[in-house]
């Protein structure tokens, strides 16, 4: 005889439990999730996966054109490390304080979680600033979008990143002034979390592109990258039997 | 907050729940079971207006030197059917089908972001209207579903067509996006107690497969229409070789996306005949795990071969070798399915049900489209096949072979659980050959049509090339094939009125959709089930062998399930089952309904069509000029993320 | 079939882990037991970690920018600290690890898929037609 393997539950499931961290209490009960991840953290993760995606096809592209640009003005012409590195380090800065805001969120030192967000977003504008700063300089110098292909390509790429940061920073303003009216508790930690996962992953970002478009010098970095892409096709061509 | 109190079940047939069935609340659902009939519904009628552009296609092919329509409004015809076909029909279906279905399969009571669910669904018809919109200004995408460059630069395609296509599809993405992540979240993590992953139906499995490879897949061609925007607007030059960029990279971006695309139609067809064979052979599907394990393999090498699309473009040797190497592998987790469906079939009780029919006739018909894609795989015959007739035969077999054949399987299938009634299966049989009849008579005469050297994307050909005869029975076979379409509309109109009440589990299947009513309740689920078993409802009803699966019920003479005879009694047959299952009265939360998502939607709609329509110019960024429209549809898009972010969720 | 303790560790009859497993680590503000937690301390030494590769970043390239080691060593240095901030500010080292699987996965299909679009842009069929004449003639 067959067994009863389909029971039904005597109630709904418990709530307030299987969640990690910071947990919601203050909205209604939420049954345990299969995995015991919270389902708006997977989501955050699951959407900074396919980011990786998103700017790796934009930082590809830029790659793939380096070298491409039948006319000025060039990268060496306009880079400046000392101050890119000024706004880079701004911006690890940035995630000092989000994570400290975390860490203040989770002990119940509200005023201090205050603090931390607004000077996290406030870094994170310094840093737009600096941007802004950085690309109206080098369009005085001549670089364009439709100059040239460092020009198409740099603009775009940073663009993009730095639109990135703007969603951002007008997150953790709105999660400042929720908490500044008492909507961002203890119990609300995780709110503040998944604000904090995007915008580390906004800051790893920068610190890819930081090396890729900044301080890989461009001309010989194109010859490198040829000697290794040369280097692949070789050993393909031999492992595959060809000529 | 709402709340639904249970009355005992005992004394009525169906809970008192009264549904809303105003406009309003299907304007402000968040319930998976009506966004899936919506999503369901709106990809149909894509399904016709796409099949429409194929007629008139077909027309003007028909003979040689014909007039139905000149050569632009051709270009124009094939780019819309392909992009109508894909990404208005074929995807919206499938997702159509995980909406309503898979919460259903794991026990859970919606999906686990129900707004997002919304958005998704209202972002869908944004985008299909974007797209279509463009036949009021005739200015119709007219560049090929797959947009090459330099076709798309404004030099050579000065009006707005390409922009409508570029925008829509923009929007699209983000629809897909939203949904596929939904769904990921869904199936992770909100599985009923004892679902584990090794015990989910296949058609969940497939969902979470499929929508991990759209959030993959798709920030590709994002880029690649962003590239291609900013081309168009802004003059920049990635994809022109005048400034140093390369046209080529437009292709790579495409393929990116375009191959994992291909694999995101036709795999949860797949899913769907893994469902419908083990019910109509009255056994459990054979090898499970291999084939969760080759649905993987395929998802996961399908990011692989993007550039077999590009073998003629000069890759070079080491390039198309390896490309050619790894997509000749992937046929070989696609064989293990076949193989193990005919494994589910071999000594079961076969029931050539409407479903069963299309469910084998895709097993076959894509199996003829693989060995064609199989020959495409090897770089000198794709050289001779490429940009022929062969290829569209190709394709052809393994989309409309594979997943249109799926979806029409899995429509007829859950359509008792969808509408509590049964489609006519007499007319579905008889339909189905029509349909197999006329596809077969459209898609085959055109391997020979290519092995004749006709081209694609040709409007018209020549008395003298021979290629007359071939084209008249491809003709005449899509008139058939579109009949068939017909009269399976006309069942499916004719089976809501008149088909006979279905039962809870009129098919005598095992997975847990059909372990609650037809339709089921709002709340899916008066208890959330509980099993310990895969194929849960067979495990019950027709025990545990030792292996743990459940038995094949076709073995030691046990009483097979029928497959339930509708009649009056149906209702007492129903009220008993139900008490079986229902107990006491709880609570349960259902999420709140909201019109966020729909006023997000018309807010991206409008933001983009802003950027095409010559309104009012309130400023220019840069040589872009924005319109009080897409400014207009940016406050409505924060006005939508706002409110719904502060509204509370349950 | 079940073992002792199943029910206490929250297994189901087979041994599966089932949700009522995880209801033992959820107080708010803390972590599960066993699990170092990084304090505020360590955030800042981490920081200043952090501050320390962008300058040796800085340093190299100002040192030679001629030099074979300098792309490689820059990609390293930008991995490290990447992996530090995806594993201390993100806490992904101390959570589930099917997070980490799931951005894992996400990044490293766009590593293979990237790198392979850019050798194919890089190295298409003139370059390694040339190359292979070339070498064949010496």
């Amino acid at each position: 005889m067959a067994q009863a393997v389909l029971t039904p539950e005597a109630q709904t499931q418990p709530h307030g439990s299987g969640h990690d961290t910071g947990h919601d209490h203050g909205h209604a009960d939420h049954p345990p999730t299969s995995t015991g991840i919270n389902s708006r953290k997977m989501l955050m993760w699951l959407f900074l996966a396919s980011d990786c995606m998103f700017f790796g096809a934009l930082i590809a592209t830029y790659m793939i054109y380096r070298n491409h640009s039948l006319t000025g003005p060039f990268p060496h012409e306009l880079i400046d490390i000392p101050y890119t590195s000024v706004s880079a380090f701004v911006l690890l800065m940035s995630s000092l304080t989000m994570v400290l805001a975390l860490a203040a969120l989770q002990k119940n030192d509200l005023r201090g979680s205050r603090v931390w967000i607004a000077a996290t977003a406030l870094l994170g504008t310094v840093f737009l600033g600096g941007q802004f700063f950085e690309f109206t300089e080098f369009h005085h110098e001549g670089l364009s979008l439709q100059g040239n292909m460092f020009g198409a390509t740099f603009f775009t790429v940073t663009g993009f990143h730095g639109a990135h940061v703007t969603v951002g920073v007008v997150w953790l303003l709105t999660l400042l002034w929720v908490s500044l009216r008492g909507g961002l508790k203890q119990e609300d930690s995780l709110d503040l979390e998944i604000a904090g996962l995007y915008w580390h992953f906004v800051d790893i970002v920068w610190i890819v592109i930081f090396v890729m478009i900044y301080l890989i010098p461009y001309d010989k970095s194109t010859e490198q990258l040829h000697e290794a892409t040369a280097q692949i096709f070789n050993t393909a061509r031999m492992v595959l039997g060809i000529f | 907050m709402a709340t639904v109190a249970q009355p005992r079940a005992r004394t009525l047939a169906r809970p008192t729940v009264k549904a809303n069935t105003g406009l309003w609340s299907w304007i402000t659902t968040v319930d998976h079971k009506r966004i899936g009939m919506m999503y369901g519904v709106s990809a149909f009628f894509f399904l016709m207006l796409g099949g429409l552009e194929a007629l008139v296609i077909r027309t003007q092919l028909v003979r040689p030197d014909n007039d139905v329509v000149g050569a632009a409004r051709y270009n124009e015809l094939f780019t819309m059917h392909g992009t109508t076909m894909i990404f208005l029909a074929v995807m919206p279906l499938t997702v159509a089908l995980f909406n309503y279905i898979m919460p259903l399969q794991i026990g859970a009571r919606d999906v686990a972001f129900p707004r997002m669910n919304a958005f998704s669904f209202w972002l869908f018809i944004a985008g299909a209207m974007l797209i279509n919109v463009s036949w009021l200004f005739n200015e119709v995408p007219n560049q090929g579903w797959y947009g090459y460059s330099p076709l798309t630069d404004t030099a050579w395609n000065p009006t707005r067509a390409v922009d409508f296509w570029v925008l829509g599809l923009q929007i699209l993405g983000v629809s897909s996006m939203l949904g596929s992540f939904n769904f990921i979240v869904t199936v992770l993590n909100m599985r009923a107690p004892g679902v584990t992953m090794m015990r989910m139906p296949i058609f969940s499995w497939t969902t979470l497969i499929v929508a991990i490879m759209i959030v993959m897949a798709f920030p590709a061609i994002t880029v690649g229409l962003i590239l291609l925007m900013m081309d168009r607007y802004v003059g920049t030059g990635f994809y022109a070789t005048a400034a140093g960029g390369d046209p080529l990279l437009w292709q790579h971006l495409f393929w990116v996306f375009g191959h994992p695309e291909v694999y995101i139609m036709v795999l949860p067809a797949f899913g769907i005949v893994s469902e419908i064979i083990p019910t109509f052979s009255r056994k459990p599907l054979f090898g499970y795990a291999v084939m969760v394990y080759a649905t993987c393999a395929i998802a996961f090498l399908g990011f692989g071969v993007w550039a077999h699309h590009m073998f003629t473009t000069g890759l070079g040797p080491t390039a198309n070798s390896i490309f050619s190497a790894t997509t000749m592998i992937i046929a070989v987790p696609t064989g293990v399915k076949i193989f193990n469906w005919i494994g589910t079939m071999w000594l079961g009780q076969l029931k050539f049900t409407t479903p069963m029919l299309y469910a084998v006739g895709l097993v076959s018909q894509f199996t003829i489209g693989g060995l064609s894609g199989v020959m495409e795989a090897s770089p000198p015959i794709d050289q001779h096949h490429n940009d022929s007739y062969l290829v569209i035969a190709h394709f052809h077999y393994v989309l409309f072979g594979g997943a249109v054949f799926g979806i029409l399987a899995a429509i007829v299938y859950w359509f008792p659980k969808m509408s509590g009634r049964m489609m006519n299966d007499r007319i579905g049989r008889v339909n189905f050959w029509l349909v197999f009849i006329g596809f077969n008579a459209t898609f085959f005469p055109m391997h020979f049509l290519g092995l004749e050297g006709m081209p694609r994307r040709y409007y018209s050909y020549g008395e003298g090339s021979g290629w007359w005869f071939w084209n008249t029975v491809v003709s005449l076979g899509a008139a058939l094939l579109g009949a068939g379409l017909l009269l399976f509309v006309y069942n499916i109109a004719y089976s809501l009125k008149r088909g006979p009440v279905a039962g809870p589990n009129p098919w005598d299947a095992a997975t847990l959709e059909w372990a609650t009513t037809s339709p089921p309740p709002v709340y899916n689920f008066a208890t959330i089930p509980h099993i310990s078993h895969r194929d849960p409802l067979w495990a019950e009803k027709y025990g545990i062998h030792e292996s743990d699966q459940a038995v094949n019920v076709t073995i030691a003479g046990r009483e097979i399930g029928e497959i339930e005879a509708p009649d009056e009694k149906a209702s007492d047959q129903e009220r008993r089952r139900l008490d079986a299952n229902d107990t006491a009265p709880v609570n349960i939360h259902l999420p709140n309904p909201s019109f966020y998502p729909i006023v997000g939607a018309i807010g991206m709609f409008l933001m983009m069509f802003g950027l095409i329509v010559e309104g009012d110019t309130l400023f220019y960024l840069g040589p872009v000029h924005i319109t009080v429209m897409s400014i207009a549809g940016i406050l409505m898009l924060l006005f939508s993320i706002f409110g719904w972010s502060f509204e509370p969720a349950e | 079939m079940s073992r002792p303790g199943d029910a206490s560790s929250g297994r189901g009859p087979r041994g599966e882990r089932t949700s009522v497993a995880h209801q033992a680590q959820s107080l708010p503000g803390t972590h599960e037991a066993g699990h170092e937690h990084p304090t505020e301390k360590t955030y800042i030494q981490i920081a200043g970690i952090l501050t320390i590769l962008t300058v040796i970043e800085v340093a190299i390239y100002y040192i030679d920018q001629e030099a074979a080691w300098l792309v490689p060593a820059l990609l390293v240095l930008a991995s490290v600290k990447f992996l530090i901030v995806i594993g201390f500010y993100m806490h992904l080292k101390f959570d589930d690890s099917r997070l980490a699987q799931i951005f894992s996965f996400g990044l490293g299909v766009s590593l293979a898929i990237y790198i392979g679009m850019y050798a194919l842009m890089h190295f298409h069929r003139a370059l390694e037609l040339t190359a292979l004449m070339t070498s064949a003639t010496r």
